[in-house]
């Protein structure tokens, strides 16, 4: 029985966790991503306990002030304290990246896997408006759906997911129609099984796996779009820190004090690379052949 | 004995180990090989799947990959050892002194360059022809295969040639530059049987014509039988036994021929014999073979038959353009009507497009009838709403060609059977472990394999989960889709004897969709022939075989090759048939057609 | 190939019209009144309602449809509410900026991606393929505006190789000054993109059959790699490419920000802070034409490509 025992059904999410120990054992770099993040993560959940001051009161007199002992990264305009509203910047990062993120895997996975397991004309006309949408610049769209919402945390979250359903349906798609042509599933049907069966107990479980590595890809992507949005002046209302939005303040002063838009443009491309290290680590050990494809 | 013996070998194998490193762990593919071929002469490697056999002759080649893969030994060549020489001078050797064809005609033509192209590139890089001289010389050669129309489709596209065409295409381009050596690995097992037949005298003929000794790389022995002037029989990388090809199949040495040969089924084997046989198995560590017997009659003859399809039509539209207008019709199944009986084998046979599997599929609803009755135990599936159609499912199951992609990969074997049971709700959790343990005896498997995934058994142990898994809900009707094809012969053995036990224990009946003549003559009781989505001749497997009626039934069985080297000098002569598709323009109606009664039971279309 | 030509057309054709009806939809059916946004929180009910007239907002939404259709195929795309003048003279006047931009952006993309990608490729596993997908995903982990401001700390504010506005470009040096920051910044992401698509394209058909066939009739590696494989690899490449042009437009507008370049981006931009509604629904519809014909250009491109198009 202990052999048995070890055989078990192995659901997307353990077998992401396998992958995830075989690709740290072959690709050290997603090693790099995951403390990268978790460290990032760390500062975001501690923000509240650990910035070394207010991130949004001003002091006037302490104003655009180089690095030092009490502002390890410097001052804004207003005298915040830089590093206090990185740290703070990076639960808003976080937050929208990764609930805008979850909302689209689950709608844009539901899409993928009924129009590629449908087929026929549903699947045609379904992936031909996602296909539409793909194209459509995110930004663009991210853009015009915040404008017309007005920019809050939770219409940030739908602007950027909405741009990214198209994405996972394709992801979710493409595995569903080879499990789908795959003979289990005319099995299946031949054993009586219904349509919603096959689908979550039988299709699902194959393609998790695809999805959730995608997850952390788009995570990736999520976050850069809402910086993008927030230095265009769409992303939430001043004196809130978020990344984009103290770049985009910094880039008022850019002449002066370039380390003002720097220091959080670092801090983004900290986060993004992290997560495409991650991401990238993870699919290689998934499935090999899809290496290095975005 | 001929010439061979008075020349030097064209090439000399001295103990060839190729190994493969898994897991930083270098594995030998192949042990320790020796042999030698002599000008014009065929030597066949035979094996099954993991022999070495394709290992071997990608060895030759240089084409194994050099970052996992280590080649050891002497590959001796004109004077050359392959094994050592530097990569550009290898390079010089491939394509020019030894060429190389391969299984898949439809994936080995590059997609984007014509064929003309690539053929004159070999002459261009061998021959340093300039691509005018290359090209004219490449179409004499695109002749010399038997392309018709050569000169107007040297600068097409592989996508418009068909697979036996594109296998010829390969075969050109192989001889562009005239080796001394051909190897030709599994060229034919992608084919239908009557283009193998084709291929295989194309090749024949090229070799008198051209001079070249050939290495032909098989798993089937009646192509070994037929091509073969000496044979090497592989297994697990050792080569087991090499002789004279008659030698071989006549006195085999080793255990493992001797089984290999016992399993291999032979056309006109069953002449005077009434009902289906078992296969002899023999094991493969001692060689000793038991006793093949007839199974007893299972059919059930009084009363109404247990299926009876009525003129069955299924056709696909196929749409194109915006609007999705009908712009052709592939017209699968054509007027199909037969009955089945319980516990009887009605074999439907055919090549590749001729409506068998969808016959299959549509009598159990999985793809939509276009017409016509399926009458299955006094019931119309064709038009049973969703709900019976499922339970009618219970009774009626299917078991398909690649087991492996028949189970789900993450779910136990145990659940996949007990699912079904659960799901129509013919017993508890409880109740389902026992029937699920019950169900694996019955295959031949151990009940605490239950708990283990599809990955962690053989092929031939995860087709008989697909059975245990057909038989869960207890049918009366299997549906059998090309079910031994995939498996190698020994293993073929085994499942076809397991069916024909089951079939008398439970009194099944098996529609047998098989493209394998030699099989299908074993395990069924009648056979019906299908061409273009027709049926052109039915009947008692006795008459079909023994007495076939219609040119296109003749054809089929003129093709197969036979396991008996005593056949080897047959010239079928070379025929450049292509096999028809079934696709039709839309207002295509198709032409009623009548039987003939040449004896009881044994029907044929009437030509016309 | 005609045949796919005009089909693909048709598409297009399709396609548009379909956008375009969402855009109307859109703009109707999202909560807020256009009216409202434009005139701000504070406006009372007679100015809000003077304004709906004035953008014909209280006309029959069949009508305003009508209406808006044969305007957008007409080019009469109404007036900026901000300038007063023609919606499609304000955008031709900055599109040549935004197009040039994409395409040198583009160019530079291709000519460092697609080698790079076929480098890491042939040399899968070893220091080299390592150290290009590092880099590439460094690449793309940037946001354009991320990029495009230490460009322009670099090479502007440090090494003063570069104005730090650029905009004039009367002369040869003017409009290479006003150039070459912003599409080394677009075109280095699209590398980053480019060399990752063409290096997974590469190594799948590398492990093609007919690879393999090429290399047993004895075919130089450099042709294998050259014409057997990457010929074949640039059809998955055009598709992907095709869809990165999205990428590249929207990261167009965060760079014409940057570097303070007239172009589609910096008007979008203004017509949002402006509120500017019908400047807003004109910049939409050129987006979805350029959209439309970037799709039908790939096509183009994916049938010369790919021989067995021509047959469907």
């Amino acid at each position: 029985m202990s052999l048995a025992a070890t055989a078990r059904p192995r659901s997307g999410f353990a077998r992401v966790a396998s992958a995830t120990l075989r690709a740290f054992n072959t690709n050290k770099t997603s090693w790099v991503g995951l403390a990268l993040f978790l460290i990032v993560l760390i500062i975001a959940i501690l923000a509240p306990w650990i910035a070394p001051h207010d991130p949004i009161e001003q002091d006037i007199f302490s104003k655009l002030q180089g690095p030092s002992a009490t502002h390890w990264l410097g001052t804004d305009y207003y005298g915040r304290d830089i590093l206090s509203r990185l740290m703070y910047g990076a639960r808003y990062s976080l937050i929208i990246g990764i609930a805008a993120t979850a909302f689209a895997m689950v709608a844009g996975s539901v899409i993928g896997m009924l129009a590629g397991y449908y087929g026929g004309r549903f699947d045609t006309i379904t992936m031909q408006v996602m296909d539409i949408l793909l194209a459509f610049p995110s930004l663009i769209l991210g853009l015009i759906i915040v404008a017309m919402l007005g920019p809050s945390l939770l219409n940030i979250i739908i602007a950027i997911a909405l741009t990214s359903i198209p994405s996972f349906a394709r992801i979710a798609r493409a595995p569903t129609i080879s499990v789908k042509e795959r003979e289990f599933v005319e099995a299946g049907r031949s054993l009586g099984y219904s349509d919603a069966r096959i689908l979550f107990v039988h299709i699902l479980p194959n393609i998790t796996a695809e999805i959730l590595v995608m997850f952390s890809l788009w995570t990736a992507s999520s976050i850069r779009t809402e910086a993008s949005l927030a230095f265009i002046g769409l992303g939430l209302k001043p004196p809130t820190p978020t990344w984009g939005g103290m770049i985009r303040e910094g880039f008022e002063n850019i002449l002066e004090s370039y380390w003002l838009a720097m220091m959080p443009g670092l801090a983004i491309l900290i986060v993004v690379f992290a997560l495409n290290l991650l991401g990238d680590g993870l699919r290689d050990a998934i499935d090999p052949k899809l290496k290095g494809e975005q | 004995m001929t010439a061979a013996e008075f020349s030097a070998p064209v090439l000399s194998v001295e103990n060839l180990t190729t190994s493969f490193r898994v897991n930083g762990i270098w594995r030998p593919v192949v042990k320790d090989l020796s042999f030698t071929i002599a000008p014009k002469e065929t030597v066949a490697i035979v094996g099954e799947s993991g022999s070495g056999k394709s290992v071997t002759a990608l060895s030759i080649m240089r084409l194994v990959p050099t970052v996992n893969g280590r080649i050891e030994g002497r590959i001796m060549q004109g004077g050359r050892n392959l094994v050592d020489l530097p990569e550009s001078e290898m390079r010089g050797v491939r394509g020019n002194d030894i060429s190389m064809i391969f299984q898949e005609p439809m994936t080995s033509l590059n997609p984007v360059l014509t064929i003309g192209f690539q053929i004159a590139e070999t002459l261009h890089y061998h021959r340093g022809l300039d691509y005018t001289a290359a090209n004219a010389e490449a179409l004499r050669i695109l002749e010399t295969v038997r392309i018709p129309a050569a000169a107007s489709r040297f600068n097409e596209y592989p996508h418009r040639f068909s697979g036996g065409m594109r296998q010829r295409v390969m075969i050109a381009m192989a001889l562009a530059c005239r080796p001394k050596l051909l190897i030709a690995d599994e060229p034919t097992t992608a084919l239908d049987v009557t283009v193998q037949a084709q291929i295989l005298e194309l090749i024949k003929l090229l070799q008198d014509e051209f001079g070249m000794a050939v290495i032909f790389i098989t798993h089937d022995m009646g192509v070994v039988a037929e091509v073969a002037d000496r044979t090497i029989v592989m297994f697990k990388g050792d080569g087991v036994e090499q002789g004279e090809t008659g030698a071989i199949f006549q006195q085999p040495e080793h255990p493992y021929t001797r089984a290999l040969l016992a399993a291999v089924p032979k056309l006109g084997s069953m002449v005077g014999q009434p009902r289906p046989m078992r296969f002899p198995i023999v094991d493969a560590q001692t060689g000793i073979a038991d006793e093949p017997v007839a199974v007893p009659d299972t059919v059930t003859r009084q009363g109404e038959p247990l299926l009876d399809v009525r003129s069955l039509v299924t056709r696909f539209d196929v749409r194109s353009g915006i609007l999705g207008r009908v712009t052709g019709r592939v017209h699968a199944v054509e007027d199909v009507s037969f009955d089945l009986r319980a516990g009887e084998t009605l074999a439907l046979v055919g090549e590749s497009g001729c409506g068998k599997s969808t016959t299959g599929r549509s009598i159990l609803r999985l793809v939509p009838p276009t017409s016509g009755q399926v009458m299955f135990e006094g019931r119309d599936v064709a038009s049973l709403p969703r709900a019976e159609l499922r339970a009618m499912r219970q009774r009626m199951q299917m078991i398909f060609q690649d087991p492996y992609a028949s189970l789900n990969p993450r779910k136990t074997v145990g659940s996949a059977i007990a699912e079904p049971i659960i799901i129509h709700g013919l017993a508890g959790r409880q109740e389902a472990t026992e029937r699920v343990a019950e169900l694996m005896r019955k295959v031949g498997l151990s009940p605490d394999m239950a708990d283990r995934l599809p990955h962690e058994f053989s092929g031939g142990q995860r087709q008989r989960i697909c059975i245990a898994r057909a038989l869960a809900l207890s049918p009366k009707l299997i549906v059998a889709d090309e079910a031994v094809s995939a498996l190698d012969v020994s293993i073929k053995a085994q499942v076809i004897n397991l069916m024909l036990d089951l079939q008398q224990e439970l009194g099944l009946a098996y529609l047998f969709i098989s493209h394998d003549m030699a099989v299908v003559e074993r395990v069924s009781h009648r056979v019906a022939v299908m061409h273009l989505g027709e049926i052109v001749e039915i009947g008692p497997r006795a008459a079909i075989f023994g007495d076939p009626q219609h040119p296109y039934t003749k054809k089929l069985m003129a093709a197969v090759p036979t396991p008996d080297p005593a056949r080897r000098g047959i010239r079928r002569g070379l025929s450049n048939d292509e096999i028809p598709s079934p696709f039709r323009k839309p207002d295509f109606t198709p032409p009623a057609r009548a039987y003939r009664e040449v004896s009881p039971g044994h029907l044929v279309q009437v030509a016309g | 190939m005609t045949a796919f030509l005009v089909r693909r057309l048709g598409f297009a054709c399709i396609t548009l019209f379909a956008v375009l009806t969402i855009i109307f939809l859109i703009v109707r059916i999202l909560p807020g009144d256009p009216a409202q946004v434009i005139l701000g929180d504070q406006a009372d009910a007679g100015a809000v309602a003077a304004m709906r007239t004035r953008l014909g907002l209280d006309r029959p939404l069949l009508v305003q449809y009508a209406d808006f259709l044969s305007g957008a195929i007409r080019g009469d795309w109404g007036v900026s509410l901000v300038t007063g003048r023609p919606v499609i003279q304000e955008v031709l006047s900055v599109l040549p900026w935004t197009i040039e931009l994409t395409l040198y952006a583009l160019l530079i993309g291709a000519a460092i991606g697609i080698p790079l990608g076929i480098w890491a490729a042939v040399n899968r596993n070893l220091f080299t393929d390592y150290a290009i997908r590092i880099a590439s995903l460094l690449g793309l982990s940037f946001p354009a505006f991320v990029s495009g401001i230490l460009l322009l700390i670099g090479f502007a504010i440090q090494l003063r190789w570069f104005p730090v506005i650029s905009g004039q470009r009367a002369t040869w040096t003017q409009w290479l000054q006003s150039l070459v920051l912003p599409a080394v910044n677009l075109g280095l992401i699209m590398a980053a993109y480019i060399t990752r698509v063409t290096r997974s394209a590469m190594l799948e058909v590398l492990s093609e059959d007919y690879v393999r066939t090429a290399r047993a009739k004895g075919v130089p590696w450099q042709a294998v790699v050259w014409r057997h494989a990457l010929r074949n690899a640039l059809i998955p490449i055009i598709t992907i490419v095709g869809l990165y042009l999205g990428v590249l437009i929207g990261n167009s507008v965060l760079t014409e920000i940057v570097f303070n370049r007239p172009g589609l981006g910096k008007l979008i931009v203004g017509a949002l802070n402006q509120r500017d509604y019908t400047m807003l629904q004109g910049m939409m519809v050129i987006y979805t034409l350029l959209v439309v014909a970037i799709n039908l250009a790939t096509d183009v491109v994916y049938g010369v490509a790919d021989p067995r198009v021509k047959l469907q």
